[in-house]
C-alpha cells in the first residue's frame, strides 16, 4: 500500500503489487498511469520519499509438487508475474503467455529475454504476436500439447474477466492453477474488509489471505 | 528552571475510566491484532471491536468501498463471525491487552441487543457500544437509530439487563441528532459516541453502475469532519454524559477540534486506514499541544471551545 502523497484528496494508500524485490529493502514497482492517483505517482521526482507499508499478504508459492510453472500475464499483471519469474530459477524457462490491448503496452520484454523467456504474446489488436484473446492462445497450445497439462500448474495476474477464464480453463483441462486478485483496498492490512471475494470457504480478504488464491476456491 | 507540570491524558467517562482519550472506532480496527503489528495497540484508552452480531453474518457483495473526494464510501453489510465466533476467536487475545475493550453489538431486535450485551458483560469487556446506526444493512441497526420510540424502547431494556458501561452510537443521518443525544440520556445510556458514517453514494458515469453494490454505503474521511464537529458541539449543549466525538479524525489537530467542541474522548476509524499508526501520532500530539498550550489535564480541552456569548 502505497501514498502518492501526502494530501486529503486522494486519501487512501494505492495497492500496488511488488514488481521486483531487489534485496536489501530495495524493490521496484511497475504501475500504469489510470486516475488521480496514479497520475501523482508519475510526477514525483527521484529522491522523493513515498509512504508505504508492506509487502503485505501472501504472495506466489511455487511449489514444484503442483508441476513445473506456467505464467500467463494480462496487461499489467506483467507486474507481479516478471517478480515471479525473476525468482524461479529454473533450469528451463518457464512458459509464459502474456496477453495485451495493444504492442505498446507490452512490457518487460527484453528483460524477459535476458531471463531466457521467450512469452508467447497476443494483443488485442493484433499489432504484437497473435492477434486475439492470450487464453485463446493458450487453449490451442494445450490442445496440440496435451501432455503439458499433467507436467505444468498455472500461475496468472491480469485482469479480473482474464482471471475467470484462467479458472474455467484450469478446471476444464484439470490443472492446478493459482490467481492474484485485484481489488480496491481501503486499509490493505485485513481490518477493513472492503476487498473480499467470495470463496467456498466464505468471504476471504483479497489484503491479506491473498492476492493468490487456488481457482478452485473463489466462487464466480 | 521551572518545573514541568506533569500532563494528565486520564479521562473518566462515568465508570469507563481511560489512560488516553484516542480510542478506535467500531469497523476499523479489525478484533485489534492487524494493527497489533504496527504499533503497541496497549497505549491506546480503547480499542472498540467491530460489530458483533449473534449469528454470523456474511456482509455485502463487492465491490464494498470506494474512494471519494477526501473520504470513502463503504457498504461493507456487518461482515462478523458472530457471538460464538467472537468468543471463542477473537476475546482470548483482546483478554491479553492492556488497553480498555469495547464491544460494538448490533442485532435484528430488542432480545438479539439484550443476549449480546449481556454475553459481554459476563465475559468482563469494560463497555459495551450499541451499534443503532449502520446505514449498510436493510434490517436492523439504523432502523433503531432513525426511528425515536424504537431508539428509546432499545436502550431503556438493554439498560434494565447490564451494568456494563453503555455507548449509544448516534447516527448522523437524521433531522436532528440532539433528539437521539437527549433521548440515550434519558434511557441510561453512559454515554454517545457520534457521528457513524453518512449515507452517501457514487456513480461511475462511464458504466453508468453504482460504484459500490450497495449503491448507497457510508461517507467515512475528513470529508465528513465539519459535520461531525457541529454534530458533537450540538450534542455537547444538550446532554450531560460524555460524548465519544468522531469522524474524520486523522490527526491531533482534528482530534482536538472535536475534544473543545465538547467531546471527552475522540475515535479515529478512517484515519487507521491511511497510517495505521495514526492513533499513537494523535496521543503524542495532543499531549505536545496540551504543553503548547500549558493545559495540564485534557478534561480542562473538553468543551472549551471559545465563541461570543450572543453566538451560543
Amino acid at each position: 500500500m502505497l501514498s502518492v502523497d501526502s494530501s486529503l484528496d486522494p486519501l487512501l494508500k494505492r495497492p500496488i503489487s511488488l514488481h521486483r524485490w531487489l534485496g536489501n529493502g530495495d524493490f521496484q514497482l511497475l504501475y500504469r498511469v489510470v486516475g488521480k492517483g496514479t497520475d501523482i505517482l508519475s510526477r514525483r521526482n527521484p529522491g522523493d520519499k513515498l509512504d508505504v507499508i508492506g509487502p503485505l499478504g501472501n504472495g506466489f508459492s511455487v511449489s514444484r509438487k503442483h508441476g513445473e510453472p506456467l505464467l500467463i500475464a494480462g496487461g499489467l499483471g506483467i507486474a507481479p508475474v516478471f517478480g515471479l519469474a525473476e525468482t524461479l530459477h529454473s533450469k528451463t524457462p518457464p512458459l509464459l503467455f502474456y496477453g495485451a490491448r495493444t504492442a505498446k503496452e507490452v512490457l518487460c520484454i527484453d528483460q524477459l529475454q535476458s531471463l531466457g523467456i521467450n512469452p508467447i504474446i497476443a494483443t488485442d489488436d493484433g499489432t504484437l504476436g497473435k492477434k486475439g484473446n492470450i487464453l485463446n492462445v493458450l487453449n490451442k497450445f494445450i490442445t496440440q500439447n496435451p501432455k503439458l497439462k499433467d507436467q505444468y500448474a498455472i500461475y496468472a495476474c491480469g485482469p479480473e474477466p482474464m482471471l475467470k477464464a484462467v479458472s474455467t480453463f484450469a478446471v476444464k483441462n484439470n490443472m492446478k492453477a493459482f490467481i492474484s486478485l485485484e481489488k480496491h483496498m481501503a486499509c490493505g492490512v485485513g481490518t477493513c474488509l472492503g476487498c473480499v471475494v467470495n470463496t467456498t470457504k466464505g468471504h476471504k480478504r483479497v489484503c491479506k489471505e491473498g492476492p493468490v488464491f487456488p481457482v478452485e476456491d473463489i466462487v464466480w | 528552571m521551572a518545573k514541568k507540570t506533569p500532563i494528565n491524558l486520564r479521562v473518566n467517562l462515568g465508570k469507563l475510566k481511560l489512560k488516553n482519550p484516542v480510542m478506535t472506532a467500531s469497523g476499523t480496527f479489525g478484533y485489534g491484532k492487524e494493527y497489533s503489528e504496527f504499533f503497541d495497540i496497549n497505549k491506546l484508552g480503547a480499542i472498540v471491536v467491530k460489530g458483533i452480531s449473534l449469528k454470523p453474518m456474511k456482509g455485502n457483495p463487492s465491490p464494498r468501498i470506494c474512494e471519494t473526494p477526501s473520504g470513502m464510501l463503504n457498504a461493507i453489510g456487518l461482515q462478523n463471525p458472530g457471538l460464538k465466533g467472537f468468543m471463542k476467536q477473537q476475546l482470548p487475545f483482546l483478554k491479553t491487552l492492556k488497553t480498555k475493550i469495547i464491544v460494538n453489538i448490533l442485532g435484528n431486535s430488542v432480545d438479539d441487543y439484550i443476549e449480546l450485551a449481556e454475553a459481554m458483560e459476563s465475559v468482563g469487556v469494560d463497555a459495551v457500544e450499541l451499534n443503532v446506526s449502520c446505514p449498510n444493512v436493510k434490517k436492523g441497526g439504523i432502523a433503531f437509530g432513525t426511528e425515536p420510540f424504537a431508539f428509546e424502547e432499545l436502550i431503556t431494556e438493554v439498560r434494565k439487563r447490564v451494568k456494563v458501561p453503555l455507548i449509544t452510537k448516534l447516527s448522523p443521518n437524521v433531522t436532528d441528532i440532539k433528539q437521539f443525544a437527549k433521548i440515550a440520556e434519558d434511557s441510561g445510556s453512559d454515554m454517545i459516541s457520534l457521528i457513524n458514517t453518512i449515507t452517501g453514494m457514487s456513480i461511475d458515469i462511464r458504466t453508468r453502475r453504482p460504484r459500490i453494490a450497495n449503491i448507497t454505503g457510508g461517507l467515512s474521511g475528513p470529508a465528513i469532519k465539519p459535520v461531525a464537529v457541529r454534530m458533537v458541539w450540538e450534542c455537547s449543549r444538550t446532554v450531560k454524559i460524555p460524548i465519544i466525538g468522531m469522524g474524520g479524525i486523522i490527526s491531533p489537530e482534528d482530534a482536538i477540534e472535536f475534544i473543545l467542541a465538547g467531546a471527552s474522548a475522540v475515535a479515529v476509524g478512517t484515519g487507521n486506514f491511511i497510517n495505521p499508526a495514526a492513533t499513537i501520532e494523535i496521543i503524542k500530539g495532543i499531549k505536545s499541544y496540551m504543553s503548547t498550550e500549558g493545559i495540564t489535564s485534557v478534561n480542562d480541552l473538553t468543551g472549551a471551545m471559545r465563541c461570543l456569548k450572543d453566538r451560543l
